[in-house]
């Protein structure tokens, strides 16, 4: 009987169908599904399909987004049932996410944060032209592992500098790794501030992100 | 004769998208990040709302300002020459624009420009007849951040003839780079009189008005310099997914900006263009070499032409290519590009020598493009038919021994009837294309470019106008921390 509901929180996210995903999450919390096991063996079993089509070129971006916004309406029921429970569903890291002061680029780091979370993460976005100490503020509220900083403009690349440098005075260097990306944005320019990581795309940006978690 | 053309859009589905675009201006509206521009559309009647900075444009409002926008203007030479006419299908062609990386032949590799690089362009670019006018192309490194958009025009105007397509990246530059275009123009109003450069203005799609875009596009109205629309809706990413829906978005973003303008400065010169692109589903880039891009540039160009009896200016960033080095691809989407922006009348295509989604120059790429431009001019010069008779004349005069070569028919009429190309395009028999080193088309390029660099003669500005402008240049490079200017290779 279970196996049948987990074959559909699967295929929710595998179609990318927000509603029937909610609905399915619902169904399986009135049927006394536990809801860590809806998450495991459901619906990111589903993301796991999402995420092995899209390596084989059978699912593109938006499939791949999709997949991961029946996910989050799937947690949005679940989750809050196992936070009254004092559990939580295992993640591979905490991401604090944003596109730096000045700059209000958005699609890049959407997408990085759809793949963050497709990936196992659980993304912060931050949204854009974000202030430097507001990722420092943020990243010690989330108790964030990773802040991840956007930049498309030269002249805003900068900022990825002054966010490391913030976190540095704020003690929270050792613990929270910086990664960068952006077009202007290089292997070189990352090493020559500091940042613990650097990827050209999205995909890469949850490669360098698993790498830095140690997973 | 006929102008040969290609248009993708019914007259009825021009109409659904111009009504399309009008109603988003006033649902939901456009974002305005600048008090100056919500100022001004309020003050003429927008529903403006100051906490959400979104302006609800009235229809009568748009129409207004269309109506006020000139149909057509020229770009000047540095001698006052009216060379470029963004008007009707008249078509030309600029190197594309802002590239922070440059190909070095010599490793195939990509690096950071430099002054000298810049120069060489310049050199270049001159020597190119198939290209209208400069662009302010190439990004240097060896300067402070700061100062890198203005930098980039003081060394186009210290060595360069042609009408100029340019840009700031901050607040602080417009100012500083009109009074370099004022230095040699003489005066502000000569400059208004004889606009020697554009203003390129880009919208953040969808529907919003930076503070840096907003700013230039007000200072270019209030100026009489001509401001030249840069809408760039990603289809699927950030405009919709669909060729025509994005057609919309590009229509209201550069409707909208057309009624700030026209509110700044009624009736001075402004472009319908864009960089719009599609977004490559896989990896997340965003193709310039791919078709339905290509389509959706031609096709908000016609809406651009129909938007009002005879049209608006129309711009494009076609002539580009996706990837790293010069090679098989670069061809062809480079070529797909030109030769459909041109049958589509696109008054000024940017992109040649740029690769790797615009951020990449070639001087070998400029070269090669030159030679598709030739090709491509030839192409929207249609088949001539005006000689009467068509034939009957030359082929009884040859008769049936059939050697036209003799004929005056011939001479009278080769040069005009193909496009002569360089060196750059291999037209050889094969033992003399062995014997001439057995080149590819980048080697023969990079031949060219050397030979076109050397040949180059200096411009000589008049002495104080020089002065002037590296006395502007010294000034503002120590506002942004520079004490000395780099050394130029052309004194």
């Amino acid at each position: 009987m279970s196996e049948e509901l987990f074959k559909r929180m699967a295929q929710s996210v595998i179609d990318g169908d927000t509603d029937v995903a909610a609905a399915v999450a619902q169904e399986a919390l009135n049927s006394g599904v536990d809801p860590l096991e809806a998450i495991y063996k459901g619906f990111s079993a589903g993301m796991d399909v999402v995420g092995a089509l899209y390596a084989t070129g059978e699912y593109f971006l938006p499939d791949l987004i999709l997949g991961g916004e029946a996910m989050k309406a799937a947690l949005a029921v679940l989750e809050p049932v196992l936070q009254a429970a004092g559990q939580h569903r295992k993640v591979l890291g905490k991401v604090v996410l944003g596109t730096v002061k000045g700059d209000i680029h958005e699609i890049g780091k959407a997408l990085v944060g759809s793949m963050l979370s497709a990936g196992g993460f659980e993304v912060y976005d931050l949204g854009i032209d974000v202030e430097s100490g507001e990722f420092v503020a943020k990243a010690r509220e989330y108790n964030a592992d990773i802040v991840a900083l956007s930049a498309l403009l030269t002249t805003t690349m900068q900022h990825q500098r002054e966010v490391i440098e913030h976190l540095s005075e704020a003690g929270l260097r050792g613990r929270v790794k910086v990664i960068v990306g952006g077009c202007p944005v290089t292997q070189a320019w990352a090493d020559q501030i500091g940042a613990d990581g650097f990827a050209e795309d999205a995909a890469g940006a949850v490669v360098v992100s698993k790498k830095l978690m140690g997973t | 004769m006929i102008r040969p053309r290609l248009e993708f859009l019914s007259r009825d589905t021009v109409d659904r998208v111009i009504e399309e675009a009008y109603e988003l201006l006033w649902n939901p509206g456009v974002r305005v990040h600048y008090d100056e521009g919500l100022k001004l559309l309020a003050d003429a009647g927008a529903t403006v709302d100051l906490e959400s900075r979104v302006a609800k444009i009235p229809r009568g409002l748009v129409e207004k300002a269309v109506d006020t926008a000139p149909s057509s203007f020229y770009l000047h030479t540095v001698e006052g020459d009216p060379v470029v006419h963004y008007g009707g299908d008249d078509v030309h062609v600029d190197p594309g624009s802002a590239a922070i990386e440059i190909v070095d032949y010599n490793t195939n590799r990509w690096r950071t420009p430099v002054t000298k690089d810049c120069e060489d362009f310049v050199r270049l670019a001159e020597m190119l007849p198939q290209i209208d006018a400069l662009a302010t192309s190439i990004v240097c490194g060896d300067v402070p951040q700061g100062m890198i958009d203005w930098y980039r025009l003081y060394l186009l105007l210290l060595n360069g003839r042609k009408p100029i397509v340019t840009g700031t990246f901050s607040m602080e530059s417009y100012p500083v780079m009109h009074e370099m275009l004022v230095a040699v123009s003489g005066s502000a109003q000569a400059l208004a009189a004889k606009p020697r450069a554009v203003f390129d203005v880009c919208p953040s799609p969808p529907l919003l008005w930076s503070d840096i875009t907003c700013k230039v596009l007000i200072d270019c109205a209030r100026t009489g310099v001509p401001a030249e629309l840069v809408s760039m809706p990603l289809m699927g990413a950030t405009g919709p997914q669909t060729v025509i829906g994005s057609t919309v978005q590009h229509a209201a973003e550069c409707l909208s900006g057309i009624t700030i303008h026209q509110l700044a400065g009624p009736g001075s010169p402004i472009v319908w263009g864009g960089s719009p692109a599609s977004f490559d589903m896989r990896t997340g880039t965003t193709p310039m070499g791919a078709m339905a891009t290509m389509m959706l540039d031609c096709s908000y160009a016609q809406i651009g032409k129909s938007i009002k009896p005879g049209g608006l200016p129309t711009h494009a960033y076609l002539g580009m290519s996706d990837t790293k080095i010069v090679d098989a691809q670069t061809g062809l989407e480079t070529a797909s590009g030109l030769i459909l922006g041109a049958l589509a009348g696109v008054n000024m295509m940017s992109g040649p020598g740029m690769l790797d989604f615009e951020s990449c120059f070639s001087l070998e790429k400029l070269a090669i493009d030159a030679e598709i431009v030739g090709m491509v001019k030839r192409l929207v010069r249609g088949v001539d038919d005006t000689e009467e008779p068509l034939a009957l004349t030359v082929m009884r005069e040859v008769g049936h021994a059939g050697n036209f070569l003799k004929s005056k028919h011939t001479r009278r009429n080769f040069r005009k009837e193909d496009y002569i190309p360089s060196e750059v395009i291999d037209r050889d028999f094969r033992q003399t294309w062995f014997d001439k080193g057995a080149l590819d088309v980048n080697a023969r390029a990079h031949r060219k470019v050397q030979e076109l660099i050397a040949a180059w003669q200096p411009l000589s500005l008049p002495k104080d106008v020089a002065q002037e402008l590296e006395a502007i240049a010294t000034r503002h490079a120590k506002g942004a921390g520079l004490d000395k200017l780099p050394r130029r290779t052309i004194q």
